[in-house]
């Protein structure tokens, strides 16, 4: 009895985190569940909280942001951060910030404003000790929606920066 | 009778589109011309793959101003001058009537279709003639009829024989497959001009429509190339970092508008297509783009949001960047802005309020600063207009997905070209070929 209730648990559990609208949540899900792994792995030395802090933020890539606005939002900046300090140790690490809008707005704008949000993410990470010529900047404007849909919540997804490595 | 060759524009070997697009009258005017097109006899074996007189009925009834007699109800059914009774058509108070027959060329493959045009009212015949070509040329024989009774009625020339570009984007296994296509004006015949897994954009038309610009991503970059229709044959036209984009014929044809933004934010270049040089016309740390010429090709109408949000603005090609004219004011934001061939009438997308969340198609009379507002959906963007000035053709959602629609100038006409498949956008109408 008490298995079946424990499997019950786990479906529903699993049916949540297929909804479109909770990829955030499975994305933390799995960084928090990625970095306790790694932590019980590294047997010899344990990780320092900064160091784990440095892992977790490595695994945010996308940054959203509001409509209309081209600077990241506050709360990603320790996440940059630790961006810019990861490159600025490995010099040999190239990355591509791929830039996003929502469809609202012409296309040709679009790709400006993806533009716009992709440069302050490059400058940030250069001030913080990254090289110039480790990032390439990219555009896709409107034409590469990470959700489709007309609502706020395909929006909110779709204006966005993603670190890519190459 | 005058024995007219048609002039048909030559295809490379490209493939027919998965996915035609197909008409739907959404708007009509309220009273539209009455005209009567006789099915026209065919007079050969066989069927035909093509019918001629549906195709002039089509074509007319779509741009609104004319509504067709269905041939149920008609009294007589003439294909030629002396089989007309006027009295049959002005006791169903049609006002214009066509008539017309197909036969096979002897000792050949092709066929002539001859028809005939008349006002019932003056008992006149308009106009008459033999027009020669293939089999599958009958489309566009029907399309030159079209364009001699619409020009005849209205005193317009006609573009029923021009052709659109666009862009599909469709979901395939996954992945997200890019189209740029061309299509008859009416979606029909459509054509898969350029294929790819990355983003295609902003494609454009050279002056005298053989060959075409646009923006691939297929190198990962965003890059301007030219493409001639005829022979498929492809030109990378920049190289420069970051934004490439934007690509707009000069209306001599020598030249390119676009957008750079390789010295920092994106500004206007022009680029001359012989000898490669670029001439920088906007400087300012702001967004300018979607550049379009005036007739005349010395000026070059744009978007800028250096007042904070997108308006749009006017400079000679070559002046001081400080020498620049506001175009739109009372609008929360005004884009891609293009004027009309009367050099007056500026076509655009508006939003008129930061409140109002919607994006439309609208005409600024820029001499008395009268402002009307064409479509009543909410996300419609890239206003395209036809050669002859009588329609614009734009792209908008519809149940989710991207259409594209078709307004007259006066806001009273619309139509729709909805696809099976895809997100269809950025549509550019052709120049006339001939």
């Amino acid at each position: 009895m008490v298995i079946s209730l424990f499997a019950f648990a786990a479906c529903s559990s699993t049916g949540e985190t297929d909804d479109a609208g909770s990829g955030s949540q499975s994305t933390s899900a799995g960084s928090s569940s990625g970095s306790a792994t790694s932590s019980a792995g590294s047997s010899s030395g344990r990780l320092s909280q900064e160091e784990i802090r440095a892992q977790n933020a490595l695994r945010q890539t996308v940054f959203y942001f509001d409509f209309d606005i081209a600077e990241f939002k506050s709360e990603d900046r320790d996440t940059l951060t630790f961006h810019a300090r990861d490159l600025a140790a490995n010099p040999n690490k190239r990355v591509r910030l791929e830039g996003h809008a929502d469809e609202r707005g012409t296309r040709e704008y679009n790709l400006a404003l993806g533009e716009r949000r992709a440069n302050g993410i490059l400058n940030y990470l250069i001030v913080n000790g990254a090289s110039r010529s480790q990032i390439e900047v990219v555009s896709y404007g409107e034409e590469r929606p990470a959700q489709s849909g007309q609502a706020e919540s395909a929006y909110s997804r779709n204006r966005r920066v993603e670190i890519v490595a190459r | 009778m005058i024995n007219r060759a048609l002039v048909l524009i030559l295809l490379c070997a490209s493939f027919s589109a998965k996915a035609e697009l197909s008409i739907q009258i959404t708007q009509g005017v309220d009273n539209p011309i009455p005209i009567s097109v006789v099915p026209f006899a065919w007079e050969g074996a066989g069927v035909l793959s093509e019918n001629v007189s549906q195709i002039v009925i089509d074509d007319l009834q779509q741009v609104g101003e004319f509504r067709a007699l269905s041939p149920g109800n008609m009294l007589s059914l003439p294909n030629e001058e002396n089989e007309v009774f006027f009295r049959d058509w002005r006791v169903l108070a049609q006002d214009y009537l066509l008539v017309g027959k197909i036969t096979r060329a002897t000792g050949s493959q092709l066929v002539q279709v001859q028809y005939e045009f008349f006002d019932v009212n003056r008992e006149l015949k308009l106009a008459g003639e033999v027009l020669t070509g293939s089999v599958t040329q009958l489309r566009d024989i029907g399309h030159e009829i079209s364009n001699v009774v619409f020009e005849l009625v209205t005193g317009t020339r006609g573009a029923f024989t021009t052709q659109i570009l666009y862009i599909v984007s469709e979901e395939v296994g996954g992945q997200t497959v890019f189209r740029l296509e061309k299509a008859d004006y009416d979606g029909q015949r459509a054509q898969v001009l350029l294929e790819s897994n990355e983003p295609i954009m902003s494609p454009s038309w050279s002056p005298n429509g053989q060959d075409i610009a646009y923006v691939s991503f297929e190198t990962s970059l965003p890059r301007i190339y030219t493409q001639n229709i005829a022979t498929g044959q492809r030109r990378q036209i920049t190289n420069y970092p970051n934004i490439n984009s934007s690509p707009v014929w000069s209306p001599d044809g020598n030249r390119l508008a676009m957008v750079l933004s390789k010295d920092g934010s994106p500004d206007i270049y022009v680029q001359d297509l012989l000898s490669n040089e670029l001439i920088r016309v906007t400087d300012h740390p702001a967004i300018d783009t979607e550049p379009s010429w005036s007739r005349d090709g010395s000026a070059i109408v744009f978007m800028s949001d250096r007042t904070g949000q997108p308006q749009i603005y006017q400079m000679e090609v070559g002046a001081s960047s400080f020498n620049v004219e506001r175009l739109t004011y009372d609008c929360f934001q005004c884009m891609k802005g293009q004027f009309l061939p009367d050099g007056v009438n500026m076509v655009h997308v508006r939003r008129e309020t930061r409140q109002d969340p919607n994006y439309q198609i609208a005409i600024l009379n820029v001499e008395t600063l009268r402002v009307i507002t064409l479509t009543d959906t909410s996300l419609d963007e890239s206003p395209s207009v036809a050669p002859n000035g009588s329609m614009i053709m734009y792209a908008t959602k519809f149940a989710g997905r991207g259409v594209l629609d078709a307004v007259s100038i006066d806001g009273r006409v619309k139509f729709r070209l909805p696809s099976s498949q895809g997100d269809v956008r950025e549509p550019a109408w052709s120049p006339f070929f001939n």
